[in-house]
């Protein structure tokens, strides 16, 4: 094998690539099938001088990590499905609060206990709107093994350079399977660290937003003072109800994400140039989309299919600007049709928008969506 | 060139660790090779299945569809997987569990008691999903010495001699 090439499981890929990110931190509650990257980091991060701590449940797990970003360290818990449900209160708080972390939701079948260790993708809104109010959210959709290791490593940089939590969106497709990834090349990824305060403690202002909307948070126990609430608060870090002030803080948790979102957004095209049609898939349920557009380019059918890597912020741009030569795009994905709103959203009538909707616990095969694609392009 | 492969049986068995010491043979010999699984919430004693695709080209779709190469290591496996056999593929039975019946979609049926030899030539039954990668090596699935290394590079240390032993007892076993 070329290089330092592996043999890895997603989730082992991603406690890796988060691992390369600075992640120092892990608290967490296992839930199968996200386990593995609790095993991982548990092994791991004592090498490292880190800490991993397995919480009473997934509402203390989140609240460690948040306790523990605050300090300064990069800090990261993984679930799935009914436990991604109980992290939603302390992810909205490190939203307000605006703590950097990382949550891996490994997605299972659900409603509640649903399918432990079957696949699915119904977390597409729960991701953006889990917790309640309104802010900009981060979520990132990885399709292969090297990409969970890329992804976590971004997820871990993004929350550090955006001040916020970054939900990495995986499925027990991706999380279970093995194949090759280049650990040195890996490795190559870049790694981001949030700012610190350049001024003296009695000056420090902790809510106070740089150029990108975003705040600098000392890191606890370096001696700069400041109050910490899930309370609307006004650049101080105290509470407020001045509409002015409330009305800054939160347009600015939206905005710090949506305005910057061409730095965010990641997507990739193949066959796009002269395509007709599009296949628009992401996650585990892309790599059957991929199949069937090969068959289909096979036969000479113009389909090109379009993977949002980052489900939020949306790649709208990148798709609004395929809308006038395609006339019909297929999503795929494993619920009842989630992400096919925001599709249609953005398609706005201009461009027919079909769906492939499977909720039988089982990745669908490339024959379903050839011919889901037959019913609808022909 | 695809090569789709099942390894079937209960819970326990090892086939998991065989799928994945089969896939990191496979990348050894600088092929691609994507392995999954799928379990019930049991661990031990439910059906399980192992998956591994090895190709020359990328490999996408990560599931196998319809197996080249199916291994049996439990009646209950077989009933389950047996229906998804390609036309002309390769069915591969522990007849120490699997009786033998004639199955129309294979053009190649290997019939061996694995797990009774393995005990026979290792004194320990859990060695039986390495006799049953001898037999994959033997059917020229991957190379014999990249599926040696990587077998070494998955069994806890110690156990080196008595797996080699079931690896060349399988393999032996296919003439």
């Amino acid at each position: 094998m070329a290089n330092n090439v592996k043999l890895l499981q997603g989730n082992e890929a991603c406690a890796l690539g988060a691992i390369h990110a600075g992640v120092r931190f892990y608290a967490g509650y296992p839930i199968t099938p996200s386990t593995e990257i609790a095993e991982i980091m548990a092994e791991e991060l004592p090498k490292y001088g880190g800490k991993f701590i397995q919480m009473e449940d997934e509402l203390a797990s989140m609240a460690a990590v948040i306790g523990a970003s605050l300090t300064g360290e990069k800090a990261l818990t993984a679930t799935s499905g009914p436990g991604f449900s109980l992290k939603q209160e302390n992810i909205g708080y490190a939203a307000m609060a605006e703590v950097p972390c990382v949550i891996v939701n490994v997605q299972r079948g659900g409603p509640s206990t649903g399918l432990p260790t079957s696949p699915a993708q119904g977390e597409i809104y729960q991701s953006k709107y889990g917790s309640h109010g309104d802010r900009g959210a981060i979520v990132l959709t990885p399709s292969s093994v090297p990409e969970c290791f890329r992804l976590a490593a971004r997820a871990v940089n993004l929350a550090e350079k955006y001040m916020t939590p970054v939900i990495l969106l995986t499925d027990e497709i991706v999380g279970h399977m093995r194949e090759a990834i280049d650990l040195d090349e890996a490795r190559k990824a870049e790694v981001w660290d949030r700012k610190k305060p350049d001024c003296k403690p009695e000056d420090y202002v902790p809510y106070q937003p740089d150029e990108n909307g975003v705040p600098i948070l000392a890191p606890f126990g370096t001696g700069y003072r400041y109050h910490v609430t899930g309370l609307t608060h006004n650049k101080t870090g105290f509470s407020t109800m001045v509409p002015s002030e409330v009305e800054e803080v939160n347009w600015r948790l939206v905005n710090k994400v949506e305005q910057n979102a061409d730095d965010i957004v990641e997507w990739e095209e193949v066959y796009t140039d002269d395509a007709e049609t599009l296949i628009l898939a992401y996650g585990g349920a892309a790599r059957a989309a991929r199949e069937a557009v090969e068959e289909l380019r096979a036969q000479g059918e113009k389909v090109g299919m379009f993977r949002p890597i980052s489900i939020w912020p949306f790649p709208e741009r990148a798709l609004k600007s395929l809308l006038p030569k395609v006339n019909t795009i297929l999503v795929t994905e494993m619920n009842a049709g989630q992400l096919a709103q925001e599709v249609e959203r953005i398609a706005g009538g201009e461009t027919k928008v079909q769906g492939l909707f499977v909720i039988d616990g089982e990745i669908m095969t490339p024959e379903e969506i050839i011919e889901a694609w037959q019913g609808v392009a022909k | 060139m695809k090569k789709n492969i099942r390894l079937t049986g209960t819970g326990g068995q090892g086939l998991i660790l065989a799928g994945i010491i089969l896939a990191e043979a496979a990348l050894l010999e600088g092929k691609n090779a994507i392995q999954s699984q799928s379990y019930g919430p049991e661990a031990r004693g439910g059906a399980s299945k192992a998956e591994v695709i090895i190709a020359d080209e990328s490999i996408h779709y990560p599931k196998v569809l319809e197996s080249d190469y199916l291994l049996s290591m439990s009646e209950k496996a077989y009933e389950k997987y047996n229906g998804g056999m390609k036309q002309n593929s390769v069915l591969i039975l522990d007849t120490t569990f699997v009786k033998e019946v004639p199955n129309e979609k294979a053009a190649k049926t290997i019939a061996v008691p694995i797990t009774r030899l393995a005990k026979e030539a290792t004194g320990r039954e859990m060695t039986a999903n390495i006799a049953a990668l001898g037999i994959l090596s033997a059917l020229g699935i991957v190379a014999e010495e990249p599926l040696k290394q990587a077998i070494l590079h998955r069994i806890p240390k110690g156990t080196e001699e008595l797996n080699m032993k079931a690896f060349e007892v399988g393999k032996n076993a296919v003439k």
